[in-house]
């Protein structure tokens, strides 16, 4: 609970190299923190920021302007309602409703146990399968409350432990860019010419 | 292959026409490196390398690609903007997909992953861009996973990285993802982002990131589907790509269709001819309307298009008629409403959100789009008065002034006014917020009305007991 892990102090590394300033690296560092702990501490903010070479406040500042990142913990799943135009137009609300009314919290609150956290969100890109959710950001499509009411069940027993890690890993596949395979980043304040294949000639 | 859910995700109808982007869906291993290479997969950037640069950036441009990300500018001109002699360049591909409605970039980047990899091999080559980074909304697990499963494969196959197939073409795409802000699609915001900062759009001018985008430099930004479609353009030529669609809308266009149709569903469609009506009633798209229902009114272009009704639906997918008619094609999203919709509340779930999705960073948008909501939150409660409709407009007129662009009706007897519209703020957000607002209030007034007229006897009931 706390700085990035010797492992993900590596994997920082690795991934604040990829870009021609560090800077970039600030959002999928703090991925990687949430993944760690499962929301964003002040103390891998502070971490993050002396990787990136940014302030705290600078990382926080950044930080808390994508709804993806939780400063406080949540469940160990979060279910993302869809609630925009076209899950609206077929019953997004009564699926939010049927959900408080089942896990008895409203929408924005965490159960007691601390399993399951419930938010309305926004378009999802699965609008010609409404309504539909997200589960920690893998989908259910057409829900019917009775679909909330098995999946609920599920998530409750552990039944989908294996398909849905806890909340903070969104991707469990990772990028890794081989080292004798890579170009590297360059600033850009140290490039001063073009590319060598823009010389009017083919490639290959 | 680790970890990740490989289950494909729903909603896509293949249909008997000519396929540019979706010719893998078929497969269920249509996102592997095996497959892709099976099926033509890397003949473009081949292609591409065997020509120079410049001749490559021709063949783009004499296709006119329009761009599919949302304001519809030619891909082939853009790259023509970056300024002579100033390097590196980047590219920024737009993953963020979040525009209401909107449903095609997340499949093409779930579903073929390598053609999108392959379009961005191209454009760079063409464009002479030194990196690309390919940027992901957050929310999205599985297509970064295929992606980057995908980028490690490519790799690893000499395709991307140092001396591409063994030529002097060398690149690093680098994938990126973000953490929830619609906003963020907007093209300087995305750059923003990718800097590490809050995803706020930037002051313009400049207007295009080609002259000044990631660090200060020239960077192209473009949409997943607009890239999806250099691999076979590379592979086919210009005169075949063309010879899909019209002259001004070549080629294809991924289509999202959802709301109270038969099929909801996402379609790959021949451009600039195919109407709405085939769309939401054709055999081989939606099927009509649901239950046998009546059409309403329909979004002919993602939450921010100016809604269109059953007088529409001869309009081709053609920007030049679909703007003078009032509205936009915006990011090929359509969402139908049938007769039994709640107009109000319908027009609120797309206000609530871009309310909800401003930056802040403006004042009409900022404050317009909170009044927008709360105003109408209060009529859709049944707590509004008549001068709350008057005052929807104004706060509208404070965020667009002067006429906002809506649809013609015959039964109101109202003439179109076209697109686009004046704004006072430096990105759309704001404008989309008063767009659902404007188009409900003009077309269906009296559904408005009916909610204040029944609080009124509801009220006199009161006082007269
Ligand atoms: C608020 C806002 C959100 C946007 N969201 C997206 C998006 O999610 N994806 C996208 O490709 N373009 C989006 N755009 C359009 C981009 O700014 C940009 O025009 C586009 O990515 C350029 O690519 P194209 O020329 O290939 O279409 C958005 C624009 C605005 C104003
Ligand atoms: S219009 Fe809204 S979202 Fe866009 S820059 Fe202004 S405040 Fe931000
Ligand atoms: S409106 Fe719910 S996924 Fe798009």
């Amino acid at each position: 609970m706390a700085r990035l892990s010797e492992d993900n102090i590596r994997l920082a590394r690795e991934i604040i190299g990829r870009y021609p300033k560090p800077r970039s690296a600030t959002i999928p560092l703090l991925h990687l923190a949430q993944e760690q702990d499962g929301f964003v501490t002040n103390e891998a903010m502070s971490h993050i920021g002396e990787l990136v070479g940014a302030t705290s406040a600078e990382v926080y500042g950044t930080a808390s302007f994508y709804e993806m990142f939780k400063f406080e913990p949540v469940g160990k799943f979060l279910i993302n309602i869809c609630g925009t135009m076209s899950c609206a137009l077929l019953g997004a609300e009564e699926l939010m409703h049927h959900a408080e009314g089942r896990l008895g919290i409203k929408m924005g609150s965490t159960t007691a146990d601390g399993k399951i956290t419930l938010e309305r969100a926004e378009c999802q890109a699965a609008c010609t399968e409404a309504p539909c959710l997200q589960v920690n950001y893998r989908y259910r499509y057409r829900v019917t409350p009775q679909d909330l009411d098995a999946l609920i069940d599920d998530l409750s027993s552990g039944a989908l432990d294996a398909e849905i890690p806890a909340h903070g890993t969104v991707a469990t596949v990772r990028q890794s860019i081989p080292a004798d395979r890579g170009v590297g980043a360059v600033d850009p304040d140290d490039v001063t010419e073009g590319p060598a294949w823009l010389d009017g000639k083919a490639a290959l | 292959m680790s970890g990740g859910t490989w289950k494909h995700a729903p909603g896509f109808y293949e249909g008997d026409r000519p396929r540019i982007v979706t010719s893998r869906f078929e497969y269920e291993d249509s996102f592997t490196l095996e497959r892709y290479l099976a099926t033509d997969g890397y003949k473009g950037l081949r292609t591409a390398l065997g020509r120079p640069a410049t001749d490559v950036h021709d063949e783009v441009k004499n296709a006119t690609v329009l761009g599919r990300g949302g304001a519809g500018f030619p891909a082939g001109n853009k790259w023509g903007l970056t300024p002579q002699g100033v390097w590196p360049r980047y590219l920024v591909v737009n993953g963020d997909e979040s525009e209401p409605g909107t449903y095609k970039d997340r499949l093409l980047m779930e579903r073929d992953p390598h053609q999108l990899i392959e379009g961005c091999l191209i454009a760079s080559y063409a464009a002479g861009l030194s990196q690309c980074f390919l940027y992901i909304r957050g929310e999205m697990a599985l297509a970064q996973e295929r992606v980057a499963a995908a980028l490690n494969e490519a790799y690893a196959a000499g395709y991307v990285g140092k001396n591409i197939l063994g030529s002097k073409f060398s690149l690093d795409i680098v994938l990126h993802w973000g953490a929830g802000a619609y906003v963020v699609g907007e093209e300087t915001a995305l750059i923003e982002s990718l800097e590490g900062n809050r995803g706020m759009p930037r002051l313009k001018p400049p207007y295009f990131p080609a002259a000044i985008g990631l660090y200060g430099q020239p960077t192209i930004v473009n949409n997943v589907e607009t890239l999806a479609n250099l691999p076979w353009l590379l592979q086919n030529g210009a005169p075949a790509y063309t010879a899909i669609g019209t002259a001004t809308s070549p080629g294809t266009r991924m289509v999202a269709v959802s709301g109270h149709v038969n099929r909801p569903g996402v379609f790959e469609i021949i451009n600039g001819t195919t109407t709405f009506r085939d769309l939401l009633y054709g055999d081989e798209f939606c099927q009509g309307i649901r239950n046998g229902n009546d059409l309403k009114a329909f979004v002919p272009g993602g939450g921010s298009a100016p809604w269109f009704t059953p007088d529409q639906l001869d309009l081709p997918f053609e920007a030049s008629q679909v703007g003078p008619a009032g509205s936009m094609l915006g990011s090929g999203a359509i969402m139908v409403m049938d007769s039994t919709t709640d107009i109000p509340r319908a027009a609120l779930t797309l206000t609530r959100f871009y309310a909800h999705e401003s930056c802040g960073k403006c004042t009409p948008c900022r404050e317009g789009g909170t009044w927008l909501e709360r105003i109408l939150s209060r009529v859709v409660d049944g707590k509004g008065t008549d001068a709350d409709l008057d005052q929807l407009f104004e706060v509208g007129e404070s965020i667009c002034p002067g006429a906002f662009p809506h649809a013609s009706n015959e039964k109101l007897g109202l003439a179109a006014v076209p697109f686009p519209y004046r704004m006072n703020t430096i990105c759309f957000v704001g404008p989309s917020a008063y767009a659902p607002v404007h188009s409900a209030l003009t077309l269906f007034r009296s559904e408005f009305e009916a909610r204040i007229t029944k609080r009124k006897l509801i009220s006199v009931t009161a006082v007269g007991q």
